[in-house]
């Protein structure tokens, strides 16, 4: 060993790492087709979570099957019309590349820190004997290390929350990776977006236990040693469930007289 | 010197268990052990990881220049650990997922790359890769203890079913809220190098 050509460290060094990187890339490569079937497959596991229908043991596709799945213009709140684009072949997170499907948020109405707005939304329809009576909407927004991202379940009334369910997120476990627990979600159930006046009124806040009676069903309680991620999760719904989200959309179905008018 | 594979196998699971004796792994040993399937997991990974890193790593002993050493056996245990993480993704979602961050810190796993250096740089490569394989099992041995006793006692259940009835869910048993946090494996670990080094007083540091 004393006597080692000085080349040799290098030499033996970029073969291994030549070695190993190689099996890397083909690992990852070769999973990626299973790796994104579960994620899919989880998506729709989360999306039945929100809404409080997901049953254990069934499997997944066949209790998805009665969902019906729709693209919701953001900016108008129309439904986008599914000769124009498949809603089952849209995927909205390969549209936040596209320049024709995306815009950029200027800062003052970024207040969720995304890093662009799709046009089209794909939401979740919900019915039980003809009658829509649940709609799952997509939610993401930045917590303090990672985007997070959820789904939130409306009652048909599109202010009562029927349920929440985060599914990928990269945030501290234990602290604010507790939004994963379903024990915190289920905090959100009943819970209303909307005040009287019709104006968005859901705050999720430290120390939910005093607030005061009228505000208790507009607030949810926040994390405790997770402040930045429960801030995360107050302006991703602000965001949302305001102009530049949800609200066009919500709006539009509550001047039809609802889902079901 | 050289051990026989029965001999290797019994004396790194009992003789110089890496927890107890050598005190390595104490980090993930306390993290993952409040549910026995989550540690169970966690034992089958390090122990695969364990074997195939000293089996690699002796293979490669003689061309590993001195000066860097330590590097290449990052390299190697790094991954091999990729590798389990992606494979864990791709056929058991649901348990990567609560896994999370842990599996990636197998890297960081002291007794991994303490075996590495220690015996896989110095052995040929199948009784290195017993004496992984055997690491592994000494390790899995007490992470299974501990998570037992405080998954029974801090939850009421084992492997996740229920055998305590807690008074959460109507039943009699209050579960015991110390155990539920990661510093009570500090305890349990304590009471398991007690006990051992009671029966076997050779491990037993002298003073």
């Amino acid at each position: 060993m004393a006597e080692e050509h000085p080349l040799r460290p290098f030499y033996t060094v970029l073969v291994l790492a030549f070695g190993c990187s190689l099996l890397v890339a083909s690992a990852a490569i070769g999973l990626r087709p299973q790796q994104d079937a579960n994620r899919l497959l989880d998506q729709k596991r989360n999306i039945l979570r929100a809404a409080g229908v997901y049953e254990a043991g069934i499997p997944v596709d066949e209790q998805f099957g009665a969902v019906q799945t729709r693209l919701v213009d953001l900016q108008s709140g129309a439904y986008v019309a599914d000769e124009k684009i498949d809603p089952n072949s849209y995927d909205q997170q390969a549209a936040l590349l596209s320049p024709e499907l995306s815009r950029e948020l200027s800062s003052e109405e970024n207040i969720a820190g995304l890093r662009g707005l799709e046009n089209y939304a794909k939401i979740y329809l919900f019915s039980d004997q003809d009658r829509i009576d649940k709609v799952v909407l997509p939610v993401r927004g930045k917590g303090l290390w990672s985007t997070m991202y959820a789904y939130v379940a409306l009652d048909s009334d599109l202010s009562t929350i029927e349920g929440i369910s985060f599914y990928e997120h990269g945030e501290t476990p234990g602290l604010g990776g507790e939004i994963e627990n379903p024990r915190w979600q289920a905090g959100w159930q009943g819970k209303k977006l909307f005040g009287p006046d019709g104006e968005m009124e859901l705050s999720v806040v430290k120390g939910g236990a005093q607030v005061s009676e009228e505000q208790q069903p507009y607030s949810v309680d926040g994390l405790s040693g997770a402040t930045l991620t429960t801030q995360g999760v107050d302006n991703l719904m602000r965001f949302w469930f305001g102009e530049h989200g949800y609200e066009p959309f919500i709006a539009r179905i509550k001047q039809e007289g609802g889902f079901n008018g | 010197m050289a051990e026989s594979a029965k001999e290797l196998l019994f004396n790194s699971v009992f003789k110089r268990n890496p927890i107890a004796l050598l005190v390595l792994g104490i980090c993930s040993a306390l993290a993952v052990t409040g549910q026995m399937a989550t540690a169970f997991v966690m034992c089958v990974c390090v122990t695969l990881v364990t074997g195939f890193s000293n089996l690699t790593i002796s293979l490669v002993r003689k061309r590993i220049p001195n000066s860097v050493r330590i590097g290449l056996q990052i390299m190697v245990i790094a991954t091999l650990v990729i590798l389990v993480d992606q494979i864990l993704k791709a056929f058991y979602f649901e348990l990567s997922k609560q896994l999370s961050i842990f599996v990636g810190l197998i890297i960081t796993n002291c007794i991994i790359m303490g075996r590495a250096e220690g015996f896989a740089m110095s052995n040929p490569p199948i009784p290195s890769f017993v004496d992984g394989i055997a690491n592994g099992l000494g390790y899995s041995l007490i992470l299974m203890l501990v998570a037992f006793v405080r998954e029974l006692f801090g939850s009421g259940s084992v492997f996740g079913y229920e055998v305590l009835k807690l008074t959460t869910n109507g039943g009699w048993y209050t579960a015991n809220g110390m155990l539920i946090l990661p510093a009570s494996a500090f305890f349990l670990i304590a009471i398991i190098i007690w006990v051992m080094r009671t029966i076997d007083p050779e491990q037993q540091e002298k003073d």
